[in-house]
């Protein structure tokens, strides 16, 4: 417990270092993007090939479950979409990026660290924590929420494909359902969650790759230690959110 | 000129670096020698505050060091240049973006100058045609040549260098000790160098200082250093086979 808390204080302190204003607007910037490609462009192939397939999947399963005649077809399309926007798109979808994104940027901070570049840019009087950092946060908090949006789309896809090949509602059914009730509210609290595990993600991992030690074991140690807390903290994120956004 | 008075620093229960008094001067090499884990890279990174010293003060000049806020000493580090263990260069950097990145941050010269700049380092350091080349793709030597030069990027007016013979030949090895010792001489820079290998001090040791678990035991320089009376010293000077052979020829 006292463990705990010392690395909760520790995070804090590091995310303190991580918020200052960056030495050169410039360098910043090129950093940004880079990070943007690295961290959300390069996940769009994973998450759009999950999401089609998930969303198939989401309509056979609706579909083979509504038995009786009473209830009408189209909520085939409504449960797709209700449970892609709810859960699937930030939640499911951030605990995947917990592992890519995650894994990825503690190994990267952390072999730096090991190999003591990070103490080369401490030397040359450089915030190593905020030139490291500051820009993934960014980056995958403000451009995730776009993927959370992407996915959702192509989850509706990937439902109106299988409908398409299989046959099993027809696809007005299915289009109405996906209109029936909509709230953009939805969307919104989806976005609000998926920025806030991205923060989660990033921040986390990068706390646990900046202070590797103990060689490249040690680097491995701390992405799956990135891995396991950002996804139990996105979990535990996602009841608070939750419970705030819809209740 | 850098200044340490009573240097203490804990890893915990271990007590690393033992009431180490020492004075580092401008134009020479200054080598701290040892056996591995006696505490010099320790001692290294204290001096330039990557560790925090648990006593005792470190002296920049006229200024004490330790007890800056840091964002003067960040300040002061501008002014320092430093030859990390494993060079350190930053691998998502080509050889040209590793010697620029201080200029970066820390200039406002444009395109041109920080290129004429690079190429002046790297020519300093007698390396051509490797600006866009990755550092893994260079051999150990090079790597060192490059980290040299990205250490004096910015005319440090101090440089500090953690074994910088770490993995090379000994041919290697005596060109980098040359080139570190012509690069102090010609600008003046107080030069610290930590390193275990011999023939470096017979080279280039004009100070040294030996240090043994801890402790700062003997201080002197090449002349003297193979007629001291200090057996830890001895031991560790006369440990190979060869130089056990010539000291018994020696006492012959
Ligand atoms: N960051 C650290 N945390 C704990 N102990 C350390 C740390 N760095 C060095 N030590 C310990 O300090 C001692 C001296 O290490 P070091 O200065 O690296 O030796 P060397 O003379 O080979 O450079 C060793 O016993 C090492 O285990
Ligand atoms: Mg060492």
């Amino acid at each position: 417990m006292k463990q705990t808390l010392g690395l909760v204080g520790k995070y804090f302190l590091l995310m303190k270092i991580v918020f200052s204003k960056p030495e050169k607007t410039k360098i910043f910037r090129k950093q940004f993007f880079t990070d943007t490609e690295k961290l959300v462009i390069d996940s769009i192939p994973i998450i759009a090939v999950i999401s089609l397939f998930i969303g198939a999947v989401i309509v056979i399963q609706t579909a083979s479950n509504i038995e009786s005649p009473l209830i009408p077809k189209m909520y085939v399309g409504y449960m797709a979409r209700e449970s892609l926007i709810l859960e699937f798109c930030s939640t499911m979808v951030a605990l995947i990026l917990a592992g890519k994104v995650g894994s990825n940027i503690a190994s990267e901070i952390g072999s730096m660290r090991i190999s003591e570049q990070i103490d080369a840019m401490e030397m040359m009087g450089i915030n190593s924590a905020n030139y490291l950092i500051l820009p993934k946060i960014a980056s995958a908090t403000i451009f995730n929420p776009l993927l959370m949006l992407m996915s959702f789309i192509l989850g509706l896809v990937g439902g109106a494909m299988i409908i398409m090949f299989t046959g099993i509602i027809t696809m007005n059914q299915y289009t109405e359902g996906l209109q029936y009730a909509f709230q953009f509210y939805y969307i919104v609290y989806s976005m609000v969650k998926m920025a806030v595990f991205s923060f989660i993600i990033t921040s986390i991992s990068a706390f646990y790759g900046y202070y590797s030690s103990g060689g490249a074991l040690g680097v491995g140690r701390s992405g799956t230690k990135a891995i396991v807390v950002s996804s139990v903290t996105i979990l535990i994120a996602n009841l608070v959110i939750t419970q705030l956004m819809l209740n | 000129m850098i200044k340490a008075i009573n240097v203490n620093k804990n890893f915990g229960e271990q007590h690393v670096l033992k009431d180490i008094s020492i004075e580092y001067k401008p134009g020479i090499c200054s080598l701290i020698i040892g056996a591995s884990g006696s505490g010099k890279t320790v001692l290294l990174k204290s001096l330039v505050g990557l560790h925090d010293i648990d006593s005792g003060e470190i002296w920049y000049e006229g200024t004490q060091f330790d007890n800056l806020p840091f964002k003067e000493k960040k300040h002061l580090r501008k002014e320092i240049g430093m030859l990390f263990q494993g060079s350190a260069l930053f691998d998502f950097a080509t050889v040209e973006d590793n010697i620029r990145f201080p200029m970066d941050f820390f200039t406002d010269w444009s395109e041109d100058q920080k290129m004429d700049r690079v190429n002046f380092c790297l020519a300093r350091v007698n390396l051509k045609n490797v600006n866009k080349l990755y550092p893994n793709e260079l051999s150990g030597g090079m790597q060192k040549r490059v980290g040299i030069a990205r250490a004096i990027a910015l005319n440090p007016k101090y440089l500090f260098c953690d074994e910088p013979n770490s993995g090379l030949d000994p041919q290697t090895s005596i060109l980098i000790d040359q080139l570190i010792l012509e690069i102090t001489q010609e600008y003046n820079i107080t030069t610290v160098i930590n390193t275990h290998d011999m023939n470096s001090v017979m080279e280039i040791g004009d100070q040294v200082g030996f240090i043994y678990k801890g402790n700062l035991l003997w201080e002197g320089n090449k002349d003297n250093i193979l007629t001291s009376n200090c057996k830890e010293l001895e031991e560790f000077v006369f440990a190979s086979g060869m130089a056990k052979k010539v000291k018994q020829y020696m006492n012959a």
